[in-house]
């Protein structure tokens, strides 16, 4: 008579506690997140304009019409230009000054102080910062053309010249994200243990050059690669700069994905298409999150 | 000996690059228009213009209600997503329920969606609603965080089993494991959680700049940029004022308490 | 009357089944050693018990009341974890209250900071109880303290004291000793036992360390591969081992397991030589002896010294074949490895080839020795 009850109450109780803690999260992620990516999908494939009353099915016509068009294409180079640019300069330097950091040892102020210095700009805001940084621009007064003046570099007027703009713009992308690159790698550089150093050094070999070859750079391999996925997908992400600097001019030199899908999405009113951009702009940060991964399964296997 | 001291030169060098920009941001906004554009630039302006610039950048746009849109809107959007995040994680780490191992799966596809893909539907669901142009048309979309969530799971895993069936014992619900036991027992990942969250939202530019038009709605970023199109380039000192009050809290903020800012990005890396 | 009852519980993470049928009545005021290597099932026993865990068959009973529906929270149990689970952000004090606090006061008299204002009376008691619980168990001059500036010893005793500052219809404890050192463990051991016979409340008590056990417990439930072997008091346990299986795990060295055989008289013996005891059994047998349960004598078994251990108090003579012979000192003096020696036993038990105890009297008649 007490056993009519198949299932135990305390595990009963357990597995609700679980799915009514977990609901809140859960509804709001599919409202916000996951709904709307999924919406946006289907949106891409209507000829919806934004405030019209019809919606209709419209096949690829979308993604027929970004294939024909130039500015899509601009907006598609210029955005993997930005990204080829700015990665390996923000992963190079960050990984430099990590290392010139870490070498410096823990004695005195100073290497906090760079750490705070080279992190300083991914904490503030970039909004303000960019201001900062048209005024260093400036074609006149500017402190980059008076500073390239003093050495004898030619000058221009950065974000005014459709050959330099976008190189102006990832200027100021890699500035912001160095910092981020270094703590990453300050982290890894840690992990290392130290005594692969020392039966280096019993080895025969303690240069900076046969440090760094031998021990720090495959030991920092998973490190890197994490490091190049995350700049990367922060980089497909411009869009800040663009807007209040230049706004995709000169001559669409600086015309990048996320702005186009702005233009076309809420400028333009033009919902469908500014949906089938945004489904590029989602497939292109999946494929790096995949490559990421496939890269860091290869090196399990093989490390 | 000589390698330490070039490796200081160079780190040096760096950091004077890193900071030029806060520096003339500063200096700018002591100076008169004049010297502005003085052709040869100097750190300090030789006649003081310090008082003229901050009273211009409060005065010309409401400066100090953009502050304080920025301020309410990343509290509660912390809020909302601590509220959320925290139990969600805990049933994640902690308890057996059927269909946790596919809400998990839920969480880590939504980490790879970035925050601006939902953007077109979130604004035609918004106006459907009647919402756009208002606080909540900023705070809704960001009130859940799925990084939140996969960061708390992580350090709630590591919370030892018996802590957890010592609170039942002692007489704790479910509910209140997760803010007496969880929560104090997490506080340094929340402390970064909550550093991340506060740089994300105070710094955020493109949804405000998609939700709200209205001037009193504004976000300190959304402000100055406002400001910057308003002044056209003419008036910098007011202008590098502003900047420097909009970037003043965080950058402040980040000098007090580097570790948890720090250790919060790092923790972005967390596998 | 029973305090506490365990009723055919079964229970499987998997495939891997870990409790097979487990029974166990536990008187009330009772102190229950649950003993067994590390995997047989006693610590899962225990959050069942608890409700920490579910079975997956049987019935749990407090104080003769199903519990098994029932919360952890809900069972009035206290438990004392091996890794203490002291809350680390908590003071010592806060540590022993909050049983207290979730008993007795409203949500509203927990809130933080504003709950402070209307619990004042309800606060003040819970005070008083803990400084009564910290005082004996010298906490008192720790109470401010967390977790992390105490010892070993000292987090131990915070933890018994959480456990019994709400007077629980049980004490589970979980290994409790086993974070000490030695000499701090042996202090403890019966730190424990004092209190709870002075506070009268059933406790069960799983440990892996049959010195513990024997020594703490008024009764001793052996446990095995899910499976409860023997459940006795320790001398009992000692003497009388149900099983081969048990004999093996009591004692320290454990118990002589030597081929025996009941002849068609019923007569056991060892070898040629007979033995001064009959059984009803017949045939193949193992004949149980403690290491102290023989000695050398003119007559009886055969044996040869391989190595012996001095150990102050007494003296091992490990014997060719396994067997262990205690001795005192002084018994032992001028015996050297390499020696034929000739054993009588004067204590023994037998087990069948099932490897149970099979009965076993004294004989009638004069024995021929040897």
């Amino acid at each position: 008579m007490a056993d009519t009850r198949r299932q135990p109450s305390p595990r009963r109780a357990e597995a609700l506690a679980g799915t009514l803690l977990a609901l809140p999260a859960f509804i709001l992620m599919w409202l916000m997140l996951l709904g709307p990516a999924v919406a946006v999908g289907l949106l891409s494939l209507t000829d919806w304009n934004f405030g019209e009353p019809r919606i209709h099915f419209a096949g690829l016509d979308n993604y027929h019409e970004m294939w024909g068009d130039r500015v899509f294409w601009i907006s598609l180079r210029n955005t993997v230009v930005y990204v080829g640019v700015s990665v390996p300069a923000t992963v190079l330097l960050g990984l430099i000054a990590a290392i010139a950091i870490e070498s410096v040892g823990p004695k005195g102020g100073l290497r906090g102080f760079y750490r705070a210095a080279y992190f300083l700009p991914v904490a503030s805001t970039l909004l303000a910062m960019a201001l900062v940084w048209e005024f260093m621009f400036h074609p006149s007064v500017g402190f980059v053309n008076q500073a390239f003046r003093a050495v004898g570099l030619p000058t221009a007027d950065w974000l005014q010249n459709p050959d330099t703009a976008l190189m102006a713009l990832a200027a100021i992308g890699v500035w912001q994200n160095l910092g981020l690159a270094m703590v990453l790698f300050m982290a890894g550089l840690k992990s290392i243990p130290t005594d692969l150093y020392e039966a280096l050094a019993m080895d025969g070999a303690d240069g900076a050059w046969e440090r760094f070859r031998r021990v720090t750079w495959p030991m920092l391999g998973p490190a890197l690669v994490f490091v190049v996925a995350i700049t990367a997908i922060r980089s497909f992400q411009v869009f800040d700069t663009v807007q209040v600097l230049t706004e995709g001019g000169p001559l669409k030199s600086t015309e990048v994905l996320l702005f186009t899908m702005v233009q076309q999405g809420f400028t333009f009113l033009r919902s469908a298409y500014g949906a089938a951009i945004t489904m590029v702009f989602l497939l292109l940060t999946l494929s790096i999150t995949l490559a990421q991964t496939m890269i860091l399964d290869r090196r399990a296997h093989y490390g | 000996m000589v390698r330490r001291v070039l490796t200081h030169l160079v780190l040096l060098a760096g950091a004077a690059v890193m900071l030029a920009p806060f520096v003339i941001m500063l200096s700018i906004s002591l100076k008169p228009p004049g010297e502005v554009f003085a052709p040869q630039f100097s750190l300090l302006p030789t006649q003081w213009h310090a008082v003229e610039n901050y009273t211009a950048a409060f005065t010309k746009v409401p400066l100090a209600r953009f502050l304080a849109n920025g301020l309410f809107v990343t509290l509660c959007i912390f809020a909302a997503q601590a509220l959320t995040a925290l139990p969600m994680a805990y049933a994640l780490a902690k308890l057996r329920w059927r269909g946790r191992e596919t809400a998990f799966a839920m969480v880590v596809l939504a980490l790879l969606i970035p925050p601006q893909v939902p953007a077109i539907p979130l604004y035609i669901g918004l106006w459907q609603l009647g919402l756009l142009n208002t606080y909540a048309a900023i705070i809704l979309p960001s009130t859940i965080s799925v990084f939140g969530i996969f960061l708390m799971r992580q350090f709630f895993r590591t919370v030892p089993d018996d802590l957890i069936a010592a609170a039942r014992m002692d007489g704790l619900s479910e509910w209140a494991i997760v803010w007496r036991i969880m929560l104090p027992t997490a506080a340094p990942a929340i402390a970064a959680f909550a550093c991340l969250s506060f740089i994300w939202n105070w710094n955020e530019f493109f949804w405000p700049l998609i939700a709200v038009q209205e001037e009193h709605l504004m976000t300190p970023p959304l402000g100055i940029a406002f400001f910057s199109n308003a002044e056209a380039g003419t008036s910098f000192g007011p202008l590098m004022a502003a900047a420097t009050v909009v970037t003043a809290p965080l950058a402040l903020a980040f000098l007090l308490a580097q570790r948890a800012f720090i250790s919060g990005v790092t923790m972005t890396g967390v596998k | 009357m029973p305090g506490v009852s365990l009723r055919g519980i079964q229970k499987s993470f998997g495939a891997t089944p870990v409790l097979r049928d487990v029974t166990l009545e536990v008187l009330s005021g009772e102190f229950l050693a649950i003993l067994g290597a590390s995997g047989c099932g006693k610590s899962t026993l225990l959050r069942i018990l608890a409700g920490l865990e579910t079975a997956d068959a049987g019935e749990v009973l407090i104080d003769e009341r199903r519990v098994d529906a029932l919360p952890p929270k809900a069972r009035d149990l206290a438990m004392v974890f091996q890794s203490y689970a002291l809350y680390p952000y908590m003071t010592v004090g806060q540590n022993i209250a909050l049983p207290l606090e979730m008993r007795r006061m409203s949500p509203m008299q927990r809130l933080p900071l504003l709950g402070r204002l209307w619990s004042g009376g309800a606060r003040k008691a819970i005070t008083a109880d803990v400084a009564a619980v910290a005082g004996p168990l010298g906490l008192t001059p720790l109470l401010d303290r967390k977790p992390a500036q105490l010892s070993g010893g000292q987090r131990q005793r915070v933890a018994l004291a959480r456990a019994m500052v709400r007077s629980p219809a049980a004490f589970l404890m979980d290994e409790p000793l086993s974070n000490l050192d030695a000499r701090l463990r042996a202090e403890a051991r019966a730190e424990i036992v004092a209190l709870t016979r002075r506070l009268g409340v059933t406790t069960l008590y799983v440990t892996h360390d049959q010195g513990e056990a024997m020594a703490m417990a008024d009764r001793v439930a052996v446990m095995q591969a899910g499976r409860v072997l023997q459940l006795a008091p320790p001398q009992e346990l000692y003497d009388e081992p149900a099983s081969l299986e048990v004999a093996r795990f009591i004692g320290s060295p454990p118990m002589n397991a030597l081929p025996a055989h009941v002849d068609e008289d019923g007569a056991v013996m060892v070898g040629e030589v007979r033995l001064p005891w009959i059984s009803p059994a017949r045939g193949a047998v193992t004949l149980g002896v403690r290491p102290e349960g023989w000695a050398p004598a003119g007559q009886g078994i055969p044996a040869m010294v391989t190595l012996i251990e001095h150990l102050g108090a007494e003296t091992l003579c490990h014997l060719e074949g396994g067997a262990v012979l205690r001795l005192a000192p002084d018994m032992a003096r001028g015996m050297v490895p390499g020696q034929a020696l000739r054993l009588a036993v004067q204590k023994a038990v037998l087990f069948g080839p099932d490897e149970q105890r099979l009965p076993l009297q004294a004989a009638q008649r004069e024995p021929a020795l040897g």
